[in-house]
């Protein structure tokens, strides 16, 4: 039997992406609710909790792209043209908070500029991905190898309402976050946050998920006919349980349940969408068979992915270990 | 069909702009990860603390520069579908998987190990520490070599064939890496980087020997800086040399654009040292030229042939003026960079390395030289390229999106915008952290700033080791 190639690297790619959303999703998060917390020492053990780690968490994001043009090249030669604003507006909210990490340590006079170009960067490149992903959802049109679309398709009541989605979510992710890495009244503050963000991540789930399935037919027929159909019953069953194990944690002070439930949440959410539209890539035009780029391509760099990735999730995970536990407010290079 | 040339034309500045950045910091970021391990792998072996101190000093510099060299590679990435998705879809299987390689093997080594170097010194013990530092050296070098050899298959495309779909499809990865121009191309850029970092460690180095605050550290760095230049800019010469002789094996015409030769030269071809290249007139005005010299140069033969670009149709041509002025330019730097090697050599003989001010004041004059040769020599190797960008396969004109010229042009000032106000902020960060070097432990004491002539780090590093433990 032959192996199914574009399969596996579907597979793979959205392991990427999936990695990414989680990860750069609550140091995006540590951004978005910096504005929160108005001390200043606050404000430095925040960004300490994600210095050491934020630059390999990005570094998903260029395996998910780079990934994209290896081995869908015709996915990846769609999506960004029919996306250039979203993805141009994501890249220079990067910059804005990529530099803050080190700007901010570097003037006293400009540090509230640094201190709003973490916060600025960080929604608009949440936002920016919450859109993109909206806009791929409802659908891009191709022919002939190109987008056809117009330039502001991306831009809908879908798409905005799948950016505040993210936004929200990633908030979520950075207030439970900074409730295992910080103590105190930093912590407690987190946590007050985190209710709020909770309740609006599950409401903002359920009106994504309600609105999705009347975009295409496909979506529908996927989540309302048999044996797919099971999926709606699990899937918001899953979200449920892990919204109970995030209220119960948080109320009952527990460090890092919630911050997992918040994971469960995200991969949950992440696997629904999957749902709807596997094995479209580009929804509804291409499917993962159509975009793979030759056999020869994918079997050359799955070779160094099956070497290399666990590898990668070897240090990162050492990486994580090395700085496990509560920040130190004492400590860090600056 | 007019909208769709400027569509074009723009997407081309925007990518050459945002390189163009981005090059900047790899350019130092290679160079400075392997100094940051040579210091510390000094330290843990001498156990001097001069070495540590500079590790210090230089790591922060490092941090910043990493983060925007990070931050402006993100947009790279990108670039290539939001604005060339005909070329991304078509050179994807080949370029891509080694792109991937490159994410893989140097990105995530790079990432991963940073978070350690910088901020793990008291988690991990100096062991680990130091095996972090040597990660993400060698991740830098391992990303060069791969990016390299996406941009030298570009340039010298092998081993591939076409489908239907007209997309280049691998056939040979071993001759897809090893592409004629990759070898030269890879050992050119790396030395590029090391020289580049060498001139800026030396011009900070020279800085604070001029201001005489801190001998010991700056005299330390700046002699190691000059031994690397003194090593690497004859070298550099040497391989830029073989560089373009196989580069006029592989790409002629951007040799005789390189080169200014309109015309054919049957009988041995003049090296062009100045001149004004007319690409109307097809001519070079107010050349100054040294007769044969370019035959000798390229063929080893006073009288060899050498075509011009009269045989090649027009339409193919690259735009002459740039290339033979960004050449040009790159040349001189490197002549320059091989002459303050010898000067520094011949003040290390004469024991004046340490306080000879006019050495000092050049190196600093010198120090952002290797940036300007940097970027001089990529303009020559792409803009040489064109009108192509896979060499000889598919013309720039065929690679670009289907996008509309407003919106790049919109993304374009952007960039412009973002670009100078963050890069301009950070440089501004790198450079007043540059010229604050501590003083020396014993500049503190009651003799202030010590420098006789003749003094070298020896003694001082004996000195301060003595106060340190008398202390
Ligand atoms: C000769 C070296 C060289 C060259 C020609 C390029 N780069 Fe680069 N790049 C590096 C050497 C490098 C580096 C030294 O490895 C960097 C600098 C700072 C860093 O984080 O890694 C880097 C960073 C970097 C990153 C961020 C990686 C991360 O998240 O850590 C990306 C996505 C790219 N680059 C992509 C590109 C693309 C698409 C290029 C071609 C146009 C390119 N680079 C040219
Ligand atoms: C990093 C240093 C680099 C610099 C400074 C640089 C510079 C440039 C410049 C000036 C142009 C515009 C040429 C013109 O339009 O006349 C260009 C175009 C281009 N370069 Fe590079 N380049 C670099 C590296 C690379 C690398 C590593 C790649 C491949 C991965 C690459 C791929 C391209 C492509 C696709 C274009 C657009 C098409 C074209 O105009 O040729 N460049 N680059
Ligand atoms: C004086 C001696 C030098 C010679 C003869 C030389 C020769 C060359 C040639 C022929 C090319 C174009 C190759 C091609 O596109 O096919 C090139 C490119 C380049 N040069 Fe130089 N070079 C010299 C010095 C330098 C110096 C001092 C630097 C930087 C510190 C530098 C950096 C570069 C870079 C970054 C490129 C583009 C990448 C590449 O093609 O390797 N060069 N050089």
């Amino acid at each position: 039997m032959e192996l199914d190639l574009a399969f596996i690297w579907a597979a793979i790619i959205a392991f990427a992406v999936l990695a990414y959303v989680i990860l750069d999703g609550f140091d995006l998060g540590v951004g978005i609710l910096f504005p929160f917390f108005p001390e200043k020492h606050e404000k430095d053990v925040m960004m300490n909790s994600v210095a050491p780690v934020w630059d390999g968490n990005e570094t998903w994001l260029v395996l998910g792209g780079g990934g994209l043009l290896a081995v869908f090249p015709l996915a990846y030669a769609t999506i960004l043209p029919a996306l250039y604003a979203p993805i141009i507006a994501m890249l220079l909210g990067l910059i804005f908070r990529g530099v803050a990490f080190e700007y901010r340590w570097r003037t006293k006079r400009a540090e509230p500029l640094w201190n709003w170009g973490f916060t600025g960067g960080s929604v608009v490149a949440a936002f920016a991905q919450g859109v993109a992903l909206g806009a791929l959802v409802q659908g891009i049109p191709v022919e002939n190898r190109a987008y056809t679309g117009g330039w502001w398709d991306w831009l809908t009541p879908f798409s905005v309402a799948t950016g505040l989605a993210v936004l929200i979510g990633y908030a979520l992710l950075g207030a439970t976050w900074l409730i295992m890495k910080t103590s105190g009244e930093l912590a407690e503050r987190a946590r007050r946050y985190a209710y709020v963000a909770g309740v609006a991540t599950l409401v903002a789930m359920g009106v994504v998920s309600l609105w999705t399935p009347f975009l295409e037919p496909l979506y529908l027929q996927r989540w309302f006919s048999w044996p797919t159909a099971a999926f709606s019953l699990i899937v918001p069953a899953l979200v449920a349980a892990c919204f109970l194990v995030l209220a119960h944690g948080l109320r009952t002070h527990h460090d890092s349940r919630p911050f997992i439930a918040s994971l469960g949440l995200f991969v949950l959410g992440y696997a629904g969408i999957g749902i709807s539209f596997y094995p479209y890539i580009v929804p509804t035009s291409v499917t993962i068979w159509d975009a793979a780029a030759p056999d020869e391509s994918l079997a050359f760099l799955l070779v160094g992915a099956l070497v290399l990735v666990p590898l990668i999730l070897a240090y990162t995970a050492y990486a994580y270990w090395v700085f496990r536990g509560k920040v130190n407010p004492e400590e860090g290079y600056h | 069909m007019l909208e769709n040339l400027d569509a074009t034309l723009l997407a081309r500045v925007q990518f050459a702009f945002t390189v163009s950045f981005h090059i900047i910091f790899p350019a130092f970021s290679i160079g400075l990860a392997s100094y940051l391990a040579v210091l510390q792998g000094l330290w843990l072996w001498t156990k001097q603390e001069v070495y540590l101190e500079l590790f210090d000093f230089w790591k922060t510099i490092f941090a910043l520069a990493f983060g925007m060299g990070v931050v402006s590679g993100i947009v790279m990435s990108y670039q290539f579908g939001t604005n060339w998705s005909v070329f991304s879809d078509k050179a994807g299987p080949i370029i891509g998987p080694l792109m991937g390689y490159e994410v893989l093997s140097a990105f995530f080594l790079e990432a991963g190990f940073l978070g350690v170097m910088l901020f793990g010194r008291n988690r991990v013990g100096p062991g680990l520490h130091f095996f972090a530092t040597l990660m993400v050296a060698f991740g830098t070098l391992m990303s060069a070599t791969w990016i390299l050899a996406v941009n030298s298959w570009m340039q010298t495309p092998a081993g591939f064939a076409m489908n239907d779909a007209g997309q280049f499809v691998p056939e040979d990865w071993w001759a897809i890496i090893f592409n004629p121009s990759f070898p030269y191309r890879l050992v050119h850029m790396v030395l590029a980087a090391y020289l580049t970092t060498a001139l800026v460690v030396g011009a900070v180095g020279a800085y604070h020997l001029l201001r005489r605050t801190s001998p010991l550290r700056a005299g330390t760095m700046f002699s190691m800086a000059m031994w690397m230049l003194t090593i690497v800019a004859p070298m550099q010469i040497l391989a830029g040399d073989m560089h373009g002789l196989n580069t006029l094996e592989h790409q002629p015409v951007k040799v005789m654009a390189m080169e200014g030769h309109y015309e054919s030269h049957p009988d041995g071809a003049p090296l062009i040292l100045f001149g004004l290249p007319n690409p109307e007139e097809k001519r070079v005005d107010y050349a100054v030229e040294i007769p044969k010299l370019s035959s000798l140069i390229l063929k080893h033969d006073l009288n060899a042939p050498l075509d011009g670009l009269d045989t090649v149709p027009e339409e193919l041509h690259p735009p002459v003026p740039i290339v033979f002025w960004s050449f040009r330019i790159m040349i001189a730097i490197g002549f320059a960079m091989f002459g303050l090697g010898l000067w520094s050599l011949y003040c290390r003989w004469r024991g004046s390395l340490y306080d000879s001010d006019w050495l000092h004041r050049s190196a600093i004059v010198m120090g952002p030289a290797g940036f300007v040769a940097v970027l001089a020599g990529w303009v020559t190797t792409e803009v040489g390229r064109q009108p192509f960008t896979v060499y000889g396969h598919l013309l720039t004109a065929d690679s670009v999106s289907p996008i509309a010229a407003p919106a790049v042009a919109t993304s374009l000032i952007a960039f412009i915008i973002v670009y100078f106000l963050i890069f301009g902020a950070g440089t501004f960060y790198i450079l007043r952290l540059m010229s604050r070097l501590p003083r020396d432990p014993m500049g503190d004491l009651d003799e202030g700033p010590i420098r006789t002539a003749g003094i070298t780090p020896a003694p001082q590093a004996a000195k301060h080791e003595e106060v340190r433990h008398g202390a």
